[in-house]
């Protein structure tokens, strides 16, 4: 295994080795020492209101069980008999008293205590006494949104998230009474590829005009959106492809954030009019009415003068407030990824905002989406390049030099094109790769 | 043209390539409709794979011809096999036709096998058809799936 000191030669101030993304002995190492130390976002604790609801998930390479205990406590378990090693509940989600193993019906309670064995004359008593499904050690919620950590010990949620908690302070101000609840499915699709290319491609402003060219292209030749009123369908598809054309000028000006432990987001990049229509809309604005009944009319303002794109929450989440989408990112193998995609619904907004939420998720997020596509066709051909020893150095090296430091560690881009937020998401990396 | 010698020739525009003379099948009201969930009822408020209406579905056929339409470029080859064609209703101007379709895909040294539940809603037009709707049900529209470039 690669020796601290390895590790730290693959990190440069702007180039990273390739190895970083290709090495199946790193990856390893990651799995361990990354996704078994940080805080992991597993979803939203709507997704298990009631006592009994489950789902599972993935915490790096663990199986995991998001529960909702019987005291109303959220617990996440190992999904893996302590008996033969099967994972007791099959995937999905659902309501359950007790998790009972297919194999040979050992059955667990939502906390994981072991509560029956069948023919257990066969065991010694104490044998028995303290198995149970693993429970992973720390979880904790944020403003509702659900993590956890394999690790028993090590900074707290608030420490982990930092100045970033403020990208999910926006996600949840922005709905009326605070009220959020993941709806309208799941998107699962997979690439060829690296983890860390989604990552480092989610607040990455140059790549749209090159990779989307032609989702831009086509939007550009699309019938206009209608006015306040008259909307078609396809207006939330024409506008975003539009956006993403926007000029190098827009791009540049935009603000960019990264912090210490990787997380990083996109600022002013849009405004509701730009994407929905915005105040004329009659659909927003009943939502503003409802929003400013709720917060008042200054917090109101306040809440829809942010203009936060996509945030990344490091090593393994993106999400974006405005149409209320979150992407959770599952390494399978060091060139295989799983991305769940999630819509959230505001609960006590105009339920016509769903629909331009699901709109949005399908022709932007979706597995057959037209911006979506292009962006795993790159990955991975990044992947594919990686495996050339012609060259073994990526350059990261955008805007270093110029980025500037703000308070609470915070970073801000040279420009809204700088690679700040790759420097910083592998300065994470290396932080947790080579700490003990 | 009867309805199997349609739905034949609607598989042969997408297996050739002629995604505009496909595109001229939809009627102007027409939906593409892939569901995301099994036996999913609604498109609005539930995500799906692909719901356009057929101002999206041109665009969608408009970027597949685009030069720098990365995951179109080349456009998968593709065979789809449209069998076991039933007409499971008639109000005389409309016909609802099930149908299975097999397809094969292959692009970037990657072939992949797909199957799927299809309806179609067909609107008499002098000797021949247009579509109205049509509804792919994946069976894997729930699973862990590379991305997805192609027409069903």
């Amino acid at each position: 295994m690669a020796a601290n000191e390895q590790l730290a030669m693959l990190v440069q101030p702007d180039r990273v080795h390739r190895s970083v993304y290709a090495d199946p002995a790193i990856f390893d190492l990651e799995m361990e020492r990354l996704f078994g130390r940080a805080w992991l976002v597993l979803g939203h604790e709507s997704q298990v209101a009631r006592s009994g609801d489950y789902f599972t998930t993935r915490m790096g390479r663990e199986p995991v069980i998001v529960v909702r205990k019987s005291g109303n406590e959220i617990g996440v378990l190992v999904n893996r008999c302590a008996h033969r090693g099967a994972t007791v509940c099959a995937e999905g989600r659902g309501n359950t008293e007790r998790f009972v193993c297919p194999y040979h019906g050992w059955s667990y309670d939502r906390g994981g205590a072991l509560r029956a064995v069948p023919v257990p004359g066969g065991y010694r008593k104490e044998s028995l006494s303290g198995l149970g499904l693993k429970a992973v050690p720390r979880v904790s919620l944020y403003r509702g949104f659900l993590f956890a950590s394999l690790a028993a010990t090590g900074p707290s949620l608030e420490e982990f998230l930092g100045p970033a908690k403020s990208s999910f302070d926006d996600f949840v101000d922005r709905a009326p009474g605070g009220e959020l609840e993941v709806a309208g499915g799941v998107f699962k699709h997979v690439y060829n590829g690296n983890w860390k290319l989604m990552l480092e491609n989610h607040l990455d402003g140059v790549h749209p005009a090159y990779v989307h060219a032609s989702s831009i292209a086509a939007a550009r030749g699309a019938p206009e959106p209608g006015s306040p009123g008259s909307e078609h369908y396809f207006d939330i598809a024409v506008r975003q492809m539009r956006q993403n054309g926007a000029p190098e000028s827009l791009w540049e000006s935009i603000g960019l954030w990264a912090t210490p432990r990787g997380h990083g987001w996109l600022g002013d990049y849009h405004t509701d009019k730009r994407l929905t229509g915005g105040d004329e809309h009659p659909v927003f604005k009943e939502y503003k009415k409802k929003l400013i009944q709720k917060a008042g009319e200054a917090e109101a303002e306040r809440v829809l003068g942010v203009t936060r794109w996509n945030t990344i929450i490091y090593p393994n989440c993106s999400f974006m407030s405005q149409f209320r989408q979150l992407r959770i990112i599952h390494p399978i193998a060091v060139d295989r990824s799983v991305v769940y995609t999630y819509s959230l619904r505001m609960k006590d907004a105009p339920a016509r905002m769903f629909r331009d939420t699901v709109a949005f998720a399908n022709v932007v997020n979706g597995t057959g989406s037209w911006v979506l596509t292009d962006d795993l066709e790159v990955y991975e051909r990044v992947q594919r390049g990686f495996a050339s020893g012609a060259a073994e150095w990526l350059c990261i090296g955008r805007g270093h030099g110029g980025d500037v430091d703000e308070a609470d560690g915070v970073r801000r881009g040279a420009s809204g094109t700088s690679e700040v937020f790759i420097r910083a998401q592998l300065n994470a990396w290396l932080d947790y790769m080579t700490k003990q | 043209m009867n309805v199997e010698q349609f739905l034949y020739h609607e598989a042969r525009l997408l297996d050739t390539h002629q995604l505009e003379a496909w595109l001229e099948l939809f009627t102007d009201d027409a939906t593409y409709w892939v569901p995301l969930e099994q036996g999913q009822k609604d498109a609005l408020e539930t995500s799906s794979i692909i719901h356009d209406d057929r101002t999206l579905l041109g665009l969608r056929v408009k970027q597949a011809r685009h030069p720098r339409a990365h995951a179109r470029l080349p456009l998968a080859r593709t065979v789809h096999q449209v069998s076991n064609i039933s007409v499971i209703e008639d109000s005389g101007d409309e016909l609802k036709v099930a149908s299975t379709l097999a397809l094969i895909e292959w692009r970037n040294e990657k072939q992949r096998l797909w199957g799927a539940l299809v309806e179609h809603r067909l609107r008499r037009a002098g000797e021949s058809f247009r579509i109205a709707h049509k509804r792919v049900d994946l069976v894997n529209s729930e699973g862990e799936l590379d991305g997805i470039a192609i027409l069903f």
